[in-house]
């Protein structure tokens, strides 16, 4: 079988995660300190998995509709609009299996070969991949360490041409716990407001905030009909293995959205699907401690990392820093290959998240205290001693 | 500094040095020890307590539940009769309750005629106290937020790297 000729070239071209690589590196270092995950360290609050085991004992174990439970539905309606002042009914929510195959239908309803998505970097790894899949052109636009690593009206604007469909806005962010504050909407709102481009707004880190609330494009003024807001439980509710996400929007685009969905997911996970409705409703509190706990390690990593000399940027969400390693003279990879192979700490190069990622790296902070300051003890110990070496040359 | 912060750490890890404190709060050691002396003089700070299970020594050990009843003082409530239950050493904690009795005392004992003895002679004779019903510990499942004796939960079993 020639499996290279049989295999689709819009699947060959997809660029294979540049985690993928590091991945490897530490799974061969299996006693290291890693500091790479993507996920909670939090285990999911005791409520929505005793509400996950009750909807077993009753059986609960068929599937749900296609677009999810209608009570799901309701309840994520009302949380949107708790929380963020956003009005969205049922038949404009689609529950998806994580946010990621939310991100996967929205490009995939939108895009044909050709057609621009911007997608500002460094950012999650997916975006990209699934633009060429459906072999559409993905755009990127640096975002930059002197504007506290926020997108701009301005570089938006620039980026936009008459094949532009989809402008990804990915805030807060991951890798670089950026966010955007409400003056940076309106700006982008402006630039967007007269044009056919839809605002995939990748919000899954809303709660995870800390100077203010969360503000989606979504309410600012003409925005709701262009954005696909895309959320999920994964963060907010440390539930990264229960797969459940969903995507709010206009009734026609929600509507595209469900019937691929339909045709490839059916529905989202049942039990995940009843224990999300005590997620929204019961466990604001739970989420409110793992808050205060992340800040008390983003202040401390943020203040460690510029002591020891690599600059950092306070980032207001997430659970990342993202120090500017320039200071080692090393590249990206560099760094981050001898940082495991000398002090075995893992972190993951900038350049993992797109080009622009080159001379930082990300540092996840879903860790115990005691575990960041070994970590950052070990990154201490690295830099002085590669200044040494530098000093003996 | 903010007290709550010091405080949160405190009650994760009583154990947490000066020196570890001052370096994840980003202060001085001294800032903190002070600091930390000033909510203990002012009782924000109680106490740094071990729980230990005992069934798991060769200690022989009892613990009890006793619900008593008393009649108040005329102007001093149930107070004074409180402050005589609380002065027990064996006595290791004391609630004023809703509900049918009016205390609730938690005995540590060796032995259960020592419970006994302690209900008979010290408790049950104090002016005030009315009736006692006494409840012996037969199993602890968790005490002050600490779970024992249960399968514990999984250690962090994240993939080490993911995105």
């Amino acid at each position: 079988m020639d499996y290279e000729k049989l295999l689709s070239d819009s699947a060959k071209k997809m660029r294979p995660s540049g985690i993928r690589k590091f991945f490897d590196l530490v799974a061969e270092m299996p006693d290291c300190i890693s500091l790479g995950v993507g996920e909670p360290d939090f285990q999911t609050p005791w409520d929505i998995r005793d509400m996950a085991i009750h909807s077993l004992e009753l059986g609960r174990t068929k599937y749900t509709a296609n677009s999810g439970l209608k009570e799901l539905r309701t309840e994520i309606g009302n949380y949107l609009k708790r929380k963020y002042n956003m009005e969205y009914g049922v038949d404009e929510l689609l529950v998806t299996v994580g946010g990621s195959e939310a991100i996967d239908l929205a490009i995939r309803a939108l895009i044909e070969p050709g057609d621009e998505v911007i997608i500002p970097e460094p950012c999650y790894v997916s975006y990209e991949p699934i633009t060429t899949l459906t072999e559409g052109v993905p755009v990127p636009v640096p975002t930059k360490e002197e504007d506290d690593f926020r997108v701009t009206a301005e570089a938006i604007k620039n980026a936009i041409t008459d094949k532009t469909k989809i402008l990804v806005l990915p805030f807060p962010n991951n890798p670089t716990g950026a966010v955007l504050r409400h003056q940076d909407l309106v700006e982008i709102a402006d630039v967007l407001r007269d044009k056919d481009i839809v605002i995939l707004s990748d919000e899954i880190y809303s709660e995870l905030k800390y100077d203010q609330k969360h503000e989606s494009i979504a309410t600012i003024e003409g925005m709701r009909e262009k954005t696909i807001v895309i959320n999920g439980f994964s963060k907010t509710f440390s539930m990264t293995g229960w797969r459940l996400g969903y995507a709010a929007g206009p009734k026609p685009l929600i509507q595209v959205m469900t019937k691929i969905h339909q045709s490839c997911i059916m529905a989202a996970p049942t039990t995940s699907q009843y224990a999300a409705i005590t997620a929204l409703r019961d466990c604001d509190e739970d989420v409110e401690e793992m808050r205060r706990q992340y800040d008390m390690r983003r202040k401390y990593c943020v203040r460690k990392l510029n002591e020891m000399g690599l600059k950092t940027f306070e980032p207001m969400g997430a659970f990342y820093v993202f120090p500017n390693i320039q200071s080692s003279g090393l590249s990206s990879d560099e760094f981050c290959e001898q940082l495991l192979e000398k002090k075995k700490v893992a972190i993951i190069p900038g350049t993992a998240f797109g080009a622009s990622g080159e001379g930082f790296a990300r540092i996840s902070y879903a860790y115990s205290i005691d575990h960041l300051r070994e970590a950052m003890k070990r990154i201490k110990e690295f830099l002085s001693e590669l200044k040494g070496e530098n000093t003996d040359e | 500094m903010n007290d709550m912060d010091l405080l949160r750490l405190l009650a994760d890890d009583p154990r947490a040095t000066v020196t570890e404190l001052a370096d994840i709060l980003g202060e001085e050691e001294n800032t903190v020890r002070n600091k930390k002396r000033e909510l203990e003089k002012k009782k924000v700070i109680c106490g740094y307590h071990t729980v230990i299970n005992w069934d798991k020594t060769n200690e022989d050990h009892v613990d009890a539940m006793i619900g008593v009843s008393a009649k108040p003082e005329r102007g001093k409530g149930y107070d004074k009769i409180a402050s005589r239950i609380a002065r027990f050493p064996e006595v290791s904690s004391l609630y004023l309750m809703s509900g049918t009795s009016e205390f609730m005392v938690n005995i540590n004992a060796r032995t259960m005629r020592e419970v006994a003895d302690f209900v008979g002679e010290k408790l049950a004779p104090i002016d005030g106290i009315t009736a006692t019903v006494t409840m012996f510990v037969l199993k602890k499942y968790k005490v002050n937020g600490i779970t024992m004796d249960m399968e514990a939960e999984v250690e962090d079993d994240r993939l080490p790297v993911s995105a």
